[in-house]
Protein backbone atom coordinates (compact mmCIF):
# COMPACT_ATOMS: atom_id res chain seq x y z
CA UNK A 1 0.00 0.00 0.00
CA UNK A 2 1.45 3.10 -1.16
CA UNK A 3 0.00 6.57 0.52
CA UNK A 4 -1.16 9.33 -2.51
CA UNK A 5 -1.10 12.86 -1.28
CA UNK A 6 -1.89 15.88 -3.26
CA UNK A 7 -1.58 19.48 -1.74
CA UNK A 8 -3.91 22.85 -1.96
CA UNK A 9 -1.68 25.99 -0.28
CA UNK A 10 -3.39 29.58 -0.40
CA UNK A 11 -1.45 32.30 0.28
CA UNK A 12 -2.18 35.61 1.05
CA UNK A 13 -0.53 38.57 -1.06
CA UNK A 14 0.47 41.70 1.03
CA UNK A 15 -0.22 44.07 -1.77
CA UNK A 16 -1.47 47.44 -0.14
CA UNK A 17 -4.68 47.23 -1.64
CA UNK A 18 -7.50 44.38 -2.19
CA UNK A 19 -8.08 42.46 -5.02
CA UNK A 20 -10.86 44.43 -6.70
CA UNK A 21 -11.15 47.26 -4.71
CA UNK A 22 -8.95 50.04 -3.24
CA UNK A 23 -9.65 48.83 0.74
CA UNK A 24 -6.32 48.58 2.48
CA UNK A 25 -5.46 44.75 2.33
CA UNK A 26 -3.30 45.31 5.72
CA UNK A 27 -6.45 43.89 8.48
CA UNK A 28 -4.70 41.87 10.83
CA UNK A 29 -5.45 43.44 14.10
CA UNK A 30 -7.57 46.17 13.06
CA UNK A 31 -10.99 46.91 13.91
CA UNK A 32 -13.67 44.63 12.05
CA UNK A 33 -15.54 45.96 9.37
CA UNK A 34 -13.62 49.04 8.98
CA UNK A 35 -11.81 48.15 5.72
CA UNK A 36 -15.22 47.45 3.55
CA UNK A 37 -16.37 49.18 0.79
CA UNK A 38 -19.47 48.06 -1.89
CA UNK A 39 -17.20 46.04 -3.35
CA UNK A 40 -15.64 43.61 -0.63
CA UNK A 41 -18.84 43.93 0.86
CA UNK A 42 -20.80 42.22 -2.16
CA UNK A 43 -22.98 45.32 -2.37
CA UNK A 44 -25.29 45.21 -5.64
CA UNK A 45 -23.72 47.59 -8.65
CA UNK A 46 -20.05 47.43 -7.30
CA UNK A 47 -17.77 46.59 -10.02
CA UNK A 48 -14.42 45.06 -9.28
CA UNK A 49 -11.52 45.71 -10.61
CA UNK A 50 -8.70 43.50 -10.85
CA UNK A 51 -5.05 44.96 -8.54
CA UNK A 52 -2.40 44.75 -11.30
CA UNK A 53 -0.09 43.89 -9.09
CA UNK A 54 -1.64 41.10 -7.39
CA UNK A 55 -2.01 39.37 -11.12
CA UNK A 56 1.93 40.09 -11.65
CA UNK A 57 2.61 38.11 -8.01
CA UNK A 58 0.95 35.60 -9.02
CA UNK A 59 2.19 35.32 -12.24
CA UNK A 60 6.12 35.35 -10.83
CA UNK A 61 5.32 32.88 -8.53
CA UNK A 62 4.42 30.62 -11.32
CA UNK A 63 7.49 31.31 -13.11
CA UNK A 64 9.00 30.75 -10.00
CA UNK A 65 7.36 27.44 -9.71
CA UNK A 66 8.52 26.82 -13.87
CA UNK A 67 4.88 27.31 -14.50
CA UNK A 68 3.65 28.38 -17.95
CA UNK A 69 2.17 31.59 -18.33
CA UNK A 70 -0.61 31.02 -20.99
CA UNK A 71 -0.78 34.78 -22.87
CA UNK A 72 -5.02 34.07 -22.28
CA UNK A 73 -6.37 34.05 -19.41
CA UNK A 74 -9.80 34.99 -16.94
CA UNK A 75 -11.38 35.44 -13.67
CA UNK A 76 -14.43 32.85 -12.86
CA UNK A 77 -17.53 32.94 -10.32
CA UNK A 78 -17.53 30.18 -8.08
CA UNK A 79 -20.91 30.07 -6.65
CA UNK A 80 -21.47 28.85 -3.61
CA UNK A 81 -23.69 30.00 -0.03
CA UNK A 82 -21.95 30.58 3.09
CA UNK A 83 -21.88 33.71 5.41
CA UNK A 84 -18.43 34.52 4.32
CA UNK A 85 -19.06 35.03 1.02
CA UNK A 86 -21.21 38.31 0.98
CA UNK A 87 -21.87 38.00 -2.76
CA UNK A 88 -23.28 34.65 -2.97
CA UNK A 89 -19.83 33.80 -5.09
CA UNK A 90 -16.01 34.31 -4.77
CA UNK A 91 -14.29 35.71 -7.85
CA UNK A 92 -11.84 32.89 -8.72
CA UNK A 93 -10.09 30.93 -11.98
CA UNK A 94 -11.45 28.14 -13.02
CA UNK A 95 -10.46 26.75 -16.39
CA UNK A 96 -7.99 29.68 -17.71
CA UNK A 97 -5.59 30.46 -14.37
CA UNK A 98 -2.65 32.70 -14.62
CA UNK A 99 -0.56 29.82 -14.32
CA UNK A 100 0.07 26.13 -15.32
CA UNK A 101 1.79 22.82 -15.40
CA UNK A 102 5.00 23.30 -13.35
CA UNK A 103 6.88 21.59 -11.09
CA UNK A 104 9.41 21.66 -8.28
CA UNK A 105 12.13 19.35 -6.72
CA UNK A 106 12.65 18.31 -3.27
CA UNK A 107 15.36 17.34 -0.83
CA UNK A 108 14.47 13.27 -1.36
CA UNK A 109 15.47 13.95 -5.26
CA UNK A 110 11.65 13.94 -6.24
CA UNK A 111 9.99 15.97 -8.53
CA UNK A 112 6.25 17.65 -7.92
CA UNK A 113 4.15 18.43 -10.56
CA UNK A 114 2.29 21.71 -10.14
CA UNK A 115 -1.24 21.80 -11.59
CA UNK A 116 -1.76 25.27 -11.54
CA UNK A 117 -1.19 28.34 -9.57
CA UNK A 118 -4.51 30.93 -9.48
CA UNK A 119 -5.44 34.25 -8.16
CA UNK A 120 -8.87 34.84 -6.17
CA UNK A 121 -9.87 36.58 -3.45
CA UNK A 122 -10.20 36.06 -0.05
CA UNK A 123 -13.30 35.93 2.23
CA UNK A 124 -14.33 37.44 5.49
CA UNK A 125 -13.76 36.10 8.77
CA UNK A 126 -16.11 33.90 11.13
CA UNK A 127 -16.71 34.03 14.68
CA UNK A 128 -18.54 31.43 16.39
CA UNK A 129 -20.08 32.22 19.81
CA UNK A 130 -22.55 31.80 22.03
CA UNK A 131 -24.44 36.12 22.77
CA UNK A 132 -27.38 35.87 25.42
CA UNK A 133 -27.63 32.13 25.47
CA UNK A 134 -27.71 32.03 21.63
CA UNK A 135 -25.07 30.31 19.32
CA UNK A 136 -24.19 32.67 16.99
CA UNK A 137 -21.63 33.68 14.04
CA UNK A 138 -19.91 36.99 14.09
CA UNK A 139 -18.82 38.35 10.43
CA UNK A 140 -15.49 40.69 10.23
CA UNK A 141 -15.32 41.43 6.58
CA UNK A 142 -11.92 43.58 6.37
CA UNK A 143 -10.22 40.18 5.47
CA UNK A 144 -12.88 39.90 2.29
CA UNK A 145 -11.55 40.21 -0.95
CA UNK A 146 -7.99 40.83 0.46
CA UNK A 147 -5.49 38.71 -2.70
CA UNK A 148 -5.24 34.86 -2.67
CA UNK A 149 -3.10 32.91 -4.66
CA UNK A 150 -3.61 29.05 -4.64
CA UNK A 151 -1.46 26.64 -5.83
CA UNK A 152 -2.29 22.73 -6.50
CA UNK A 153 0.11 20.40 -6.72
CA UNK A 154 -0.70 16.85 -8.55
CA UNK A 155 -1.03 13.87 -6.08
CA UNK A 156 2.55 13.18 -6.51
CA UNK A 157 3.81 12.75 -2.66
CA UNK A 158 3.19 9.37 -1.41
CA UNK A 159 4.77 10.68 2.02
CA UNK A 160 4.71 13.57 5.21
CA UNK A 161 8.18 14.50 5.19
CA UNK A 162 8.33 15.68 1.37
CA UNK A 163 5.12 17.22 1.87
CA UNK A 164 6.69 19.11 4.59
CA UNK A 165 9.88 19.86 2.73
CA UNK A 166 7.61 21.35 0.06
CA UNK A 167 5.29 23.80 2.17
CA UNK A 168 8.68 24.72 3.57
CA UNK A 169 10.31 25.40 0.17
CA UNK A 170 7.25 27.19 -1.07
CA UNK A 171 7.02 29.75 1.60
CA UNK A 172 10.50 30.38 1.03
CA UNK A 173 9.92 31.60 -2.52
CA UNK A 174 7.12 33.15 -1.58
CA UNK A 175 9.40 35.38 1.11
CA UNK A 176 12.42 35.60 -1.59
CA UNK A 177 9.85 36.81 -4.11
CA UNK A 178 8.75 39.35 -1.43
CA UNK A 179 5.06 38.50 -2.57
CA UNK A 180 3.83 37.37 1.24
CA UNK A 181 5.27 36.82 4.24
CA UNK A 182 3.47 33.45 4.89
CA UNK A 183 3.59 33.62 8.17
CA UNK A 184 1.52 30.50 8.75
CA UNK A 185 0.45 31.87 12.34
CA UNK A 186 -1.28 35.42 10.81
CA UNK A 187 -3.19 32.81 8.48
CA UNK A 188 -0.97 34.14 5.38
CA UNK A 189 -0.66 30.34 4.26
CA UNK A 190 -2.87 27.37 4.58
CA UNK A 191 -2.76 24.36 3.55
CA UNK A 192 -5.02 21.47 2.73
CA UNK A 193 -3.82 18.50 2.22
CA UNK A 194 -6.03 15.41 0.02
CA UNK A 195 -4.77 11.60 1.49
CA UNK A 196 -5.73 8.65 0.19
CA UNK A 197 -3.91 4.86 0.42
CA UNK A 198 -3.20 3.10 -3.22
CA UNK A 199 -3.98 -0.97 -2.66
CA UNK A 200 -0.85 -2.73 -3.75
CA UNK A 201 -1.35 -3.94 -7.36
CA UNK A 202 -3.93 -1.23 -7.83
CA UNK A 203 -3.40 1.08 -10.44
CA UNK A 204 -4.77 5.06 -11.19
CA UNK A 205 -6.08 7.00 -7.71
CA UNK A 206 -7.94 5.40 -5.30
CA UNK A 207 -11.93 5.70 -5.73
CA UNK A 208 -11.95 8.15 -2.17
CA UNK A 209 -10.14 10.66 -0.85
CA UNK A 210 -9.93 12.97 2.52
CA UNK A 211 -8.96 16.35 3.03
CA UNK A 212 -7.67 17.72 5.88
CA UNK A 213 -8.93 21.70 6.22
CA UNK A 214 -7.39 23.61 9.24
CA UNK A 215 -4.10 23.18 10.04
CA UNK A 216 -1.65 26.11 11.09
CA UNK A 217 1.59 24.50 11.32
CA UNK A 218 4.16 22.36 9.47
CA UNK A 219 4.11 19.79 12.10
CA UNK A 220 0.60 19.80 12.47
CA UNK A 221 0.43 18.93 8.91
CA UNK A 222 3.08 16.34 9.27
CA UNK A 223 1.10 15.03 12.39
CA UNK A 224 -2.05 14.58 10.44
CA UNK A 225 -0.68 12.98 7.01
CA UNK A 226 0.68 9.98 9.48
CA UNK A 227 -2.49 9.81 11.38
CA UNK A 228 -4.34 9.41 8.13
CA UNK A 229 -2.46 6.98 6.68
CA UNK A 230 -2.18 4.62 9.65
CA UNK A 231 -5.94 5.57 10.26
CA UNK A 232 -6.78 4.39 6.47
CA UNK A 233 -4.73 1.56 6.05
CA UNK A 234 -6.83 0.08 9.15
CA UNK A 235 -10.06 0.83 6.99
CA UNK A 236 -8.61 -0.68 4.39
CA UNK A 237 -6.90 -4.19 6.16
CA UNK A 238 -10.46 -4.32 7.13
CA UNK A 239 -11.71 -4.70 3.33
CA UNK A 240 -13.40 -1.76 3.41
CA UNK A 241 -13.09 1.70 2.39
CA UNK A 242 -13.06 5.42 3.93
CA UNK A 243 -15.21 7.80 3.49
CA UNK A 244 -14.99 10.41 1.53
CA UNK A 245 -15.21 13.62 3.82
CA UNK A 246 -13.27 16.81 5.27
CA UNK A 247 -11.47 16.16 8.21
CA UNK A 248 -9.20 18.49 10.79
CA UNK A 249 -6.39 17.82 13.02
CA UNK A 250 -7.00 18.30 16.65
CA UNK A 251 -4.04 18.99 18.17
CA UNK A 252 -5.39 18.33 21.90
CA UNK A 253 -7.00 14.80 20.80
CA UNK A 254 -3.59 14.65 18.61
CA UNK A 255 -5.93 13.03 15.62
CA UNK A 256 -7.67 14.04 13.06
CA UNK A 257 -11.71 14.31 13.55
CA UNK A 258 -14.69 14.58 10.66
CA UNK A 259 -15.50 17.98 10.40
CA UNK A 260 -18.16 17.40 7.12
CA UNK A 261 -19.18 14.91 4.90
CA UNK A 262 -19.81 15.36 1.73
CA UNK A 263 -22.94 13.78 0.38
CA UNK A 264 -22.44 14.82 -3.45
CA UNK A 265 -19.97 16.09 -5.36
CA UNK A 266 -19.98 20.29 -5.39
CA UNK A 267 -21.58 22.30 -7.49
CA UNK A 268 -19.95 25.58 -7.78
CA UNK A 269 -21.83 26.32 -11.69
CA UNK A 270 -18.14 28.23 -12.42
CA UNK A 271 -19.22 30.74 -15.08
CA UNK A 272 -16.81 33.56 -16.87
CA UNK A 273 -16.80 36.74 -14.57
CA UNK A 274 -18.94 39.33 -16.59
CA UNK A 275 -17.74 42.49 -14.28
CA UNK A 276 -14.45 41.37 -15.22
CA UNK A 277 -12.88 41.32 -19.08
CA UNK A 278 -10.40 39.06 -19.62
CA UNK A 279 -6.54 39.68 -19.19
CA UNK A 280 -4.07 39.43 -22.30
CA UNK A 281 -0.05 39.36 -22.28
CA UNK A 282 2.47 39.86 -24.59
CA UNK A 283 4.94 37.75 -24.89
CA UNK A 284 7.13 40.66 -24.24
CA UNK A 285 5.36 41.62 -21.33
CA UNK A 286 5.95 38.09 -19.86
CA UNK A 287 9.42 38.50 -20.47
CA UNK A 288 9.57 41.57 -18.79
CA UNK A 289 8.51 40.39 -15.83
CA UNK A 290 10.39 37.44 -15.73
CA UNK A 291 13.30 39.31 -15.80
CA UNK A 292 12.56 41.11 -12.66
CA UNK A 293 12.27 37.98 -10.74
CA UNK A 294 14.90 37.98 -7.98
CA UNK A 295 18.01 34.72 -7.39
CA UNK A 296 15.35 31.90 -5.96
CA UNK A 297 16.59 29.58 -3.29
CA UNK A 298 17.64 27.09 -5.48
CA UNK A 299 19.97 29.64 -7.88
CA UNK A 300 21.35 31.32 -4.30
CA UNK A 301 22.39 28.09 -3.41
CA UNK A 302 24.41 26.81 -6.33
CA UNK A 303 26.25 29.94 -6.89
CA UNK A 304 27.41 29.85 -2.87
CA UNK A 305 28.58 26.61 -3.56
CA UNK A 306 30.38 27.85 -6.66
CA UNK A 307 31.62 31.37 -5.54
CA UNK A 308 32.64 30.60 -2.02
CA UNK A 309 33.24 26.87 -2.28
CA UNK A 310 30.67 25.78 0.25
CA UNK A 311 28.87 22.18 1.23
CA UNK A 312 24.94 21.69 -0.09
CA UNK A 313 24.70 21.67 3.34
CA UNK A 314 26.37 25.10 4.69
CA UNK A 315 24.35 26.49 1.85
CA UNK A 316 21.27 25.42 2.45
CA UNK A 317 21.25 26.88 5.82
CA UNK A 318 22.71 30.02 4.77
CA UNK A 319 20.04 30.87 2.20
CA UNK A 320 17.13 29.82 4.20
CA UNK A 321 16.27 33.28 4.43
CA UNK A 322 17.43 36.69 2.69
CA UNK A 323 18.41 38.31 6.07
CA UNK A 324 21.04 35.18 6.59
CA UNK A 325 22.30 34.97 2.96
CA UNK A 326 22.64 38.79 2.80
CA UNK A 327 24.65 38.85 6.43
CA UNK A 328 26.39 35.91 4.88
CA UNK A 329 27.80 37.79 1.72
CA UNK A 330 28.26 41.25 3.31
CA UNK A 331 30.63 39.05 6.11
CA UNK A 332 32.41 37.47 3.11
CA UNK A 333 32.96 40.63 1.30
CA UNK A 334 34.48 42.09 4.58
CA UNK A 335 36.58 39.36 5.53
CA UNK A 336 37.92 38.41 2.00
CA UNK A 337 41.67 38.02 1.91
CA UNK A 338 41.32 38.16 6.00
CA UNK A 339 39.75 34.53 6.82
CA UNK A 340 37.52 32.49 4.20
CA UNK A 341 33.83 31.98 3.85
CA UNK A 342 33.88 28.34 5.36
CA UNK A 343 35.20 29.61 8.53
CA UNK A 344 32.16 32.53 8.50
CA UNK A 345 30.07 30.17 7.39
CA UNK A 346 31.00 27.34 10.02
CA UNK A 347 30.85 30.45 12.84
CA UNK A 348 27.35 31.60 11.65
CA UNK A 349 26.28 27.96 11.35
CA UNK A 350 27.94 26.29 14.61
CA UNK A 351 27.55 29.42 17.01
CA UNK A 352 24.08 30.38 16.01
CA UNK A 353 25.08 34.03 16.27
CA UNK A 354 22.38 36.47 16.44
CA UNK A 355 22.83 38.36 13.12
CA UNK A 356 20.73 41.40 14.43
CA UNK A 357 22.81 42.01 16.64
CA UNK A 358 26.01 41.37 15.71
CA UNK A 359 27.57 43.37 12.48
CA UNK A 360 29.04 41.94 10.16
CA UNK A 361 32.49 43.44 10.36
CA UNK A 362 32.50 42.80 14.18
CA UNK A 363 31.75 39.35 13.14
CA UNK A 364 34.74 38.68 10.75
CA UNK A 365 37.05 40.48 13.48
CA UNK A 366 35.82 37.84 15.78
CA UNK A 367 36.30 35.53 13.83
CA UNK A 368 39.78 36.41 12.92
CA UNK A 369 40.75 36.12 17.00
CA UNK A 370 39.68 32.88 17.27
CA UNK A 371 41.11 31.59 14.35
CA UNK A 372 44.37 32.64 15.84
CA UNK A 373 43.40 31.24 18.81
CA UNK A 374 43.21 27.92 16.60
CA UNK A 375 46.46 28.56 15.20
CA UNK A 376 48.54 27.64 18.21
CA UNK A 377 49.04 23.72 18.18
CA UNK A 378 48.81 21.80 21.44
CA UNK A 379 52.39 20.80 22.28
CA UNK A 380 53.31 24.42 21.29
CA UNK A 381 51.41 25.71 23.84
CA UNK A 382 52.14 22.89 26.37
CA UNK A 383 55.53 23.65 26.27
CA UNK A 384 55.01 26.71 26.77
CA UNK A 385 53.17 26.03 30.00
CA UNK A 386 55.87 24.20 31.07
CA UNK A 387 58.41 26.58 30.75
CA UNK A 388 56.13 29.33 32.70
CA UNK A 389 55.64 26.28 35.63
CA UNK A 390 59.75 25.17 35.45
CA UNK A 391 61.08 29.33 35.39
CA UNK A 392 57.89 30.13 38.17
CA UNK A 393 58.01 27.22 40.62
CA UNK A 394 55.75 29.50 43.34
CA UNK A 395 53.14 28.75 41.19
CA UNK A 396 53.07 24.76 41.49
CA UNK A 397 53.59 25.32 45.53
CA UNK A 398 50.89 27.69 45.74
CA UNK A 399 48.76 25.89 44.05
CA UNK A 400 49.16 22.67 46.06
CA UNK A 401 48.46 25.05 49.27
CA UNK A 402 45.13 25.77 47.59
CA UNK A 403 45.45 28.91 46.13
CA UNK A 404 43.62 28.32 42.77
CA UNK A 405 43.72 31.80 41.61
CA UNK A 406 47.66 31.32 40.78
CA UNK A 407 46.23 29.42 38.00
CA UNK A 408 45.25 33.03 36.58
CA UNK A 409 48.62 34.29 36.93
CA UNK A 410 50.04 31.31 34.84
CA UNK A 411 47.35 31.74 31.74
CA UNK A 412 48.53 35.43 31.97
CA UNK A 413 52.48 34.30 31.81
CA UNK A 414 51.75 32.08 29.55
CA UNK A 415 49.89 34.40 26.88
CA UNK A 416 52.32 36.84 27.49
CA UNK A 417 55.30 34.55 26.15
CA UNK A 418 53.14 33.44 23.19
CA UNK A 419 51.85 37.13 22.24
CA UNK A 420 49.04 36.36 21.17
CA UNK A 421 45.13 35.59 22.20
CA UNK A 422 44.48 32.00 23.25
CA UNK A 423 41.54 30.71 24.52
CA UNK A 424 41.66 30.58 28.34
CA UNK A 425 39.19 27.40 29.30
CA UNK A 426 41.81 25.37 27.14
CA UNK A 427 44.84 26.77 28.38
CA UNK A 428 43.02 26.59 32.14
CA UNK A 429 42.97 22.90 31.25
CA UNK A 430 46.20 22.34 30.36
CA UNK A 431 47.92 23.62 33.22
CA UNK A 432 45.67 22.29 35.62
CA UNK A 433 46.92 18.74 34.40
CA UNK A 434 50.29 19.99 34.56
CA UNK A 435 50.29 21.19 38.13
CA UNK A 436 48.77 17.82 39.17
CA UNK B 1 -34.24 18.32 -20.72
CA UNK B 2 -34.69 16.87 -17.34
CA UNK B 3 -34.79 19.23 -14.77
CA UNK B 4 -33.67 18.70 -10.58
CA UNK B 5 -35.73 21.06 -9.52
CA UNK B 6 -34.77 20.57 -5.34
CA UNK B 7 -30.98 20.37 -6.49
CA UNK B 8 -31.50 23.93 -8.06
CA UNK B 9 -33.26 25.38 -5.45
CA UNK B 10 -30.45 23.88 -2.54
CA UNK B 11 -27.98 25.58 -4.53
CA UNK B 12 -30.01 28.88 -4.55
CA UNK B 13 -30.36 28.77 -0.77
CA UNK B 14 -34.22 28.64 -1.56
CA UNK B 15 -37.19 27.02 0.34
CA UNK B 16 -39.95 25.67 -2.20
CA UNK B 17 -43.04 23.77 -1.81
CA UNK B 18 -43.68 20.77 -4.18
CA UNK B 19 -46.08 22.78 -5.56
CA UNK B 20 -44.03 25.68 -6.37
CA UNK B 21 -41.87 22.97 -7.30
CA UNK B 22 -43.64 22.01 -10.05
CA UNK B 23 -44.46 24.86 -11.69
CA UNK B 24 -41.04 25.99 -11.56
CA UNK B 25 -39.67 23.25 -13.20
CA UNK B 26 -41.97 23.88 -16.22
CA UNK B 27 -41.09 27.20 -16.37
CA UNK B 28 -37.16 26.57 -16.18
CA UNK B 29 -37.86 23.74 -19.28
CA UNK B 30 -39.49 26.62 -21.08
CA UNK B 31 -37.07 28.61 -20.82
CA UNK B 32 -34.33 26.39 -21.87
CA UNK B 33 -36.26 25.14 -24.48
CA UNK B 34 -36.67 28.81 -25.69
CA UNK B 35 -32.78 29.34 -25.24
CA UNK B 36 -32.51 26.20 -26.92
CA UNK B 37 -32.99 27.72 -30.14
CA UNK B 38 -29.68 29.26 -30.67
CA UNK B 39 -28.47 25.78 -31.38
CA UNK B 40 -29.66 26.08 -34.52
CA UNK B 41 -27.24 28.71 -35.64
CA UNK B 42 -24.26 28.17 -37.97
CA UNK B 43 -21.49 28.68 -35.18
CA UNK B 44 -18.78 27.21 -37.75
CA UNK B 45 -16.66 30.27 -38.37
CA UNK B 46 -17.55 32.20 -35.42
CA UNK B 47 -14.50 32.91 -32.89
CA UNK B 48 -15.67 31.09 -29.37
CA UNK B 49 -15.52 34.02 -26.65
CA UNK B 50 -16.70 34.31 -22.50
CA UNK B 51 -17.70 37.74 -23.25
CA UNK B 52 -19.13 40.41 -25.94
CA UNK B 53 -17.56 43.82 -24.51
CA UNK B 54 -14.27 43.43 -26.27
CA UNK B 55 -12.46 44.94 -23.79
CA UNK B 56 -9.58 43.30 -22.13
CA UNK B 57 -6.95 44.48 -19.46
CA UNK B 58 -9.08 46.92 -17.45
CA UNK B 59 -6.80 46.70 -13.99
CA UNK B 60 -6.13 49.16 -11.54
CA UNK B 61 -3.04 49.98 -9.61
CA UNK B 62 -2.06 48.86 -5.94
CA UNK B 63 -3.27 52.19 -4.38
CA UNK B 64 -5.40 52.29 -1.61
CA UNK B 65 -8.57 54.58 -1.14
CA UNK B 66 -10.66 55.40 1.73
CA UNK B 67 -13.20 52.65 3.13
CA UNK B 68 -16.46 53.09 4.46
CA UNK B 69 -16.61 53.43 8.11
CA UNK B 70 -17.85 50.79 10.44
CA UNK B 71 -21.41 52.70 10.97
CA UNK B 72 -21.43 52.88 7.09
CA UNK B 73 -20.84 49.45 6.70
CA UNK B 74 -23.04 47.61 9.03
CA UNK B 75 -25.93 50.54 8.13
CA UNK B 76 -27.99 47.97 6.32
CA UNK B 77 -28.41 45.19 8.82
CA UNK B 78 -30.13 45.33 12.12
CA UNK B 79 -28.35 42.13 13.11
CA UNK B 80 -24.94 43.46 14.32
CA UNK B 81 -22.98 43.18 17.55
CA UNK B 82 -20.08 44.50 18.56
CA UNK B 83 -19.15 45.92 15.00
CA UNK B 84 -19.63 42.53 13.62
CA UNK B 85 -22.38 41.27 11.68
CA UNK B 86 -24.26 38.28 13.23
CA UNK B 87 -26.44 35.61 11.80
CA UNK B 88 -27.66 32.43 12.85
CA UNK B 89 -25.15 30.25 13.93
CA UNK B 90 -22.87 28.01 11.01
CA UNK B 91 -20.99 24.87 10.83
ZN1 LIG C 1 -13.40 47.21 -0.54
Amino acid sequence: MKAVIGLEVHIELKTKSKMFCGCSADYFGQKPNTHTCPVCLGLPGALPVPNKKAIEWCSMLGMALNCDIPLFSKFDRKNYFYPDLAKGYQISQYDEPFCLKGSINLESGKTIGITRVHMEEDTGKLIHQAIDGQDVTLIDFNRSGVPLVEIVTEPDFDNAKDVVDYLKKLQQIARYLDISNADMEKGDMRLEPNISIRKAGEAGLPNYKVEVKNINSFKFVEKSINYEIDRQTKILNEDKTPIQETRGWDENKQKTVTQRVKEEASDYRYFPEPDIPPIRWTKSEIDKLRSTLPELPQEKISRFQKQYNLSLYDTTILTEDLTTSEYFETAATAGARKISPKQIANVMINKKINIDEILPAKLIEEVTISSKKINISEEELLEAVRKILKTNPKIAQDYKKGKDSVVQFAIGQVMYIMKKKIDTEILRKLIIEELK
Amino acid sequence: MKINIKHIAKLANLHISDEEGKKFEKQLSEILNYVNQLNSVDTKNVEITSQITDLENVTREDKTSPSLSQEEALSNTKSKHNGLFKVKKVL
